[in-house]
């Protein structure tokens, strides 16, 4: 099994930022990200209806691959399963708000501390195995949890194969918007909470170490970090993203059924974040994009051929962009940057 | 005890068809050190190429012999286009490329044979076998073939320079090519190899899950369980551990009063996961040394 280790390492040689980034770079940035969040902040307010549901999904998909990717791009351990985690998220919402009358921005929290301590949970188990029987492990999760939501057991608790009704959270009467326009403000302000909040663990001590074990475990080990301990935290902590992502989906689609968070789901966020960029927190958004516009647009050339379409699509992309949105990006302003200096 | 051993038959019936599905899935991780998402695709599609030669009128093992043939030239077809130009790119590339692989045979499957359940002739018949209702003639049939194909499986490994010549790729592709095997050919050679098990599994398994184009999912996270718990070195690892899957989920059925029925396949999965805690590498499988 040296061959995925390589990889990564290869891979990581490929995503890892420069180290001394030019001042100029940094402040380009800064543009880049006030602007896009300007942009985030008008849409909603130009388009209507379903298209603010669909951006409303998209950043919802975005922090559910954020999520793996803080496992699996900083840390180097592979889910196959990370729709479970999801699907867990937007029942705890789903229950909390229809059963015990919680109000939904309670739910958010509940659904992340849930999350954290089962996907640290999971963790623990997946500490003695790698790669591909890690990923056996998760997809087995994957698999295991819409029988779960079904079971008869349960049925008072997760309404069975019906699934929840979940009420939308209405505007606050003051911003005279409807509720789908504020369901998206909510979103979005959890979103660039949570995208902040990964964007300096990244930078941390605590995420250096987590991306050191990525690297090389061993030699992590030997600089004394605590490997098992990163890699369960790491666990949890993406666990608690995809969650929440989850209680926000519950939110958005207004339902929770079993049937939402088949092993399908967990294989569009594996695909989001690849296509995206492994290791990079804008490429998540990117794959959120993807994952959530590319198969409508496949269904809309050819109903029939559907899978087919986006079957070529994906390929193209990968043979086109082999690092992801987020590499190719980089590629791309490389060699701008150096066309300009000539 | 009646019950148990109805039980265990049919848990072995079924598991025969995960393990023809598990045998599959090592063939490829032995060529090319990946699982291959869109194994279950390739062996569905070949089925439906079977059903359309067969309902042209062309006689069963005609057919047989055809799709196998068929199926190996596709599977090697698929690697030469589509694999060989990523073999450089990360694994998660990869990953993606099985993925809409995945999506583009099983689109293409509903597309020309439409997404209707069609029934599948079975070679063997389906009449009881010893008299009792233990196991019908296709389950043994199944069964048989499985093992004959295991047979001749470690017969080629063992005991050709082929064989030999592949294994050597799989495992060090660069030593490999040092001593003249040509490493590209034997990964398409594996790929073709682990095509037309696949096809001979999705002939075998149509006839009693029906043919649809999803068909092989189910079958196929079974074949992977199996695959990896018996180790995903070892071909006969594989077979026994498909084997054991299909056991486990039938006697978790009849036994485990409450849960059982429903979540006979969580529970399956739960014995794996037990399993790979105890030996990481699955029952038969080597654990992989590495220098660092």
């Amino acid at each position: 099994m040296t061959a995925p280790q390589q990889d990564t390492a290869a891979l990581t040689a490929a995503v890892a930022a420069p180290a001394t980034r030019p001042a100029t770079r940094v402040a380009t940035r800064h543009w880049v990200l006030a602007g896009t969040v300007l942009v985030a902040m008008v849409l909603p307010l130009i388009f209507q209806g379903f298209v603010v549901f669909q951006l409303t999904q998209v950043m919802i998909y975005g922090l559910a691959i954020l999520g793996l990717n803080l496992l699996t791009g900083f840390n180097g351990q592979f889910s196959v399963g990370h729709g479970a985690f999801y699907g867990l998220g937007a029942y705890v919402t789903a229950i909390l708000m229809q059963r015990y009358g919680l109000p939904y921005y309670w739910t958010l929290p509940c659904s992340a501390v849930v999350c954290f301590i089962v996907g640290f949970l999971f963790g623990l188990p997946a500490l003695r195995l790698q790669g591909l029987y890690l990923a056996l492990v998760t997809f087995a999760a994957a698999v295991a949890l819409p029988q779960l939501l079904k079971f008869h057991g349960f049925e008072g608790w997760t309404g069975g194969v019906q699934g929840i009704v979940v009420d939308q959270p209405d505007a606050p009467a003051f911003l005279h918007i409807d509720a789908d326009q504020w369901l998206y403000y909510f979103t979005l302000a959890v979103v660039l909470l949570m995208f902040a909040g990964a964007a300096n663990l990244v930078k941390s001590r605590t995420g250096r170490a987590m991306m050191a074990i990525r690297d090389h475990e061993i030699a992590a080990a030997a600089m004394g970090i605590n490997a098992p301990l990163y890699k369960t935290l790491t666990f949890g902590l993406s666990a608690l993203y995809t969650g929440v992502a989850g209680s926000l989906g519950a939110l958005a689609v207004q339902f929770v059924a079993p049937d939402s968070f088949s092993l399908f789901l967990s294989i569009n966020f594996l695909v989001g974040l690849i296509l995206g960029g492994i290791g990079s927190l804008p490429g998540c958004l990117f794959g959120g994009l993807f994952v959530l516009y590319v198969p409508n647009i496949a269904a809309e050339v050819s109903r029939g051929l559907a899978g087919l379409i986006y079957g070529v699509i994906m390929l193209l992309v990968i043979f086109v962009m082999p690092s992801g949105a987020a590499g190719f990006a980089r590629l791309a302003v490389a060699y701008l940057s150096r066309s300009r200096h000539r | 005890m009646e019950l148990l051993l109805q039980q265990v038959m049919a848990g072995l019936a079924n598991g025969a068809i995960y393990a023809g599905m598990a045998l599959s899935v090592v063939m490829i991780f032995l060529a090319i050190d990946h699982l291959n998402f869109a194994q279950g695709e390739m062996a569905t599609f070949s089925a439906y190429v079977a059903w359309q030669l067969i309902d042209w009128g062309i006689p069963y093992w005609v057919a047989f012999v055809a799709v196998v043939i068929l199926s190996f030239a596709g599977g090697v077809a698929i690697e030469r286009v589509l694999f060989k130009p990523l073999h450089k790119a990360t694994i998660f590339s990869q990953l993606v490329a099985f993925i809409a692989l995945f999506s583009i045979l099983n689109s293409a499957d509903g597309y020309i044979w439409d997404y209707t359940i069609k029934t599948f002739p079975t070679p063997f018949g389906t009449r009881p076998l010893f008299g009792s209702d233990l196991i019908d003639a296709h389950e043994a049939g199944m069964i048989v073939v499985t093992a004959v194909l295991l047979g001749f499986l470690y017969l080629f490994f063992r005991g050709t320079r082929l064989g030999l010549a592949m294994r050597a790729a799989a495992h060090n592709p660069e030593s490999a090519r040092l001593v003249g095997i040509r490493v590209g050919w034997m990964t398409a050679l594996g790929w073709g190899i682990a095509a037309a098990i696949g096809g001979i599994a999705g002939m075998l398994i149509a006839p009693v899950v029906f043919l649809d184009p999803n068909m092989m999912f189910g079958v196929l996270l079974y074949g992977f369980a199996g695959a990896v718990m018996g180790g995903l070195t070892s071909p006969g690892g594989a077979v026994l551990g498909g084997f054991a899957v299909g056991v486990i989920e039938n006697l978790a059925g009849t036994y485990i009063p409450y849960v059982g029925r429903d979540l006979k396949l969580t529970i399956a999965l739960l014995v794996i996961v037990a399993v790979l805690m105890i030996r990481p590498a699955g029952v038969f499988g080597r654990s992989s040394v590495s220098r660092v």
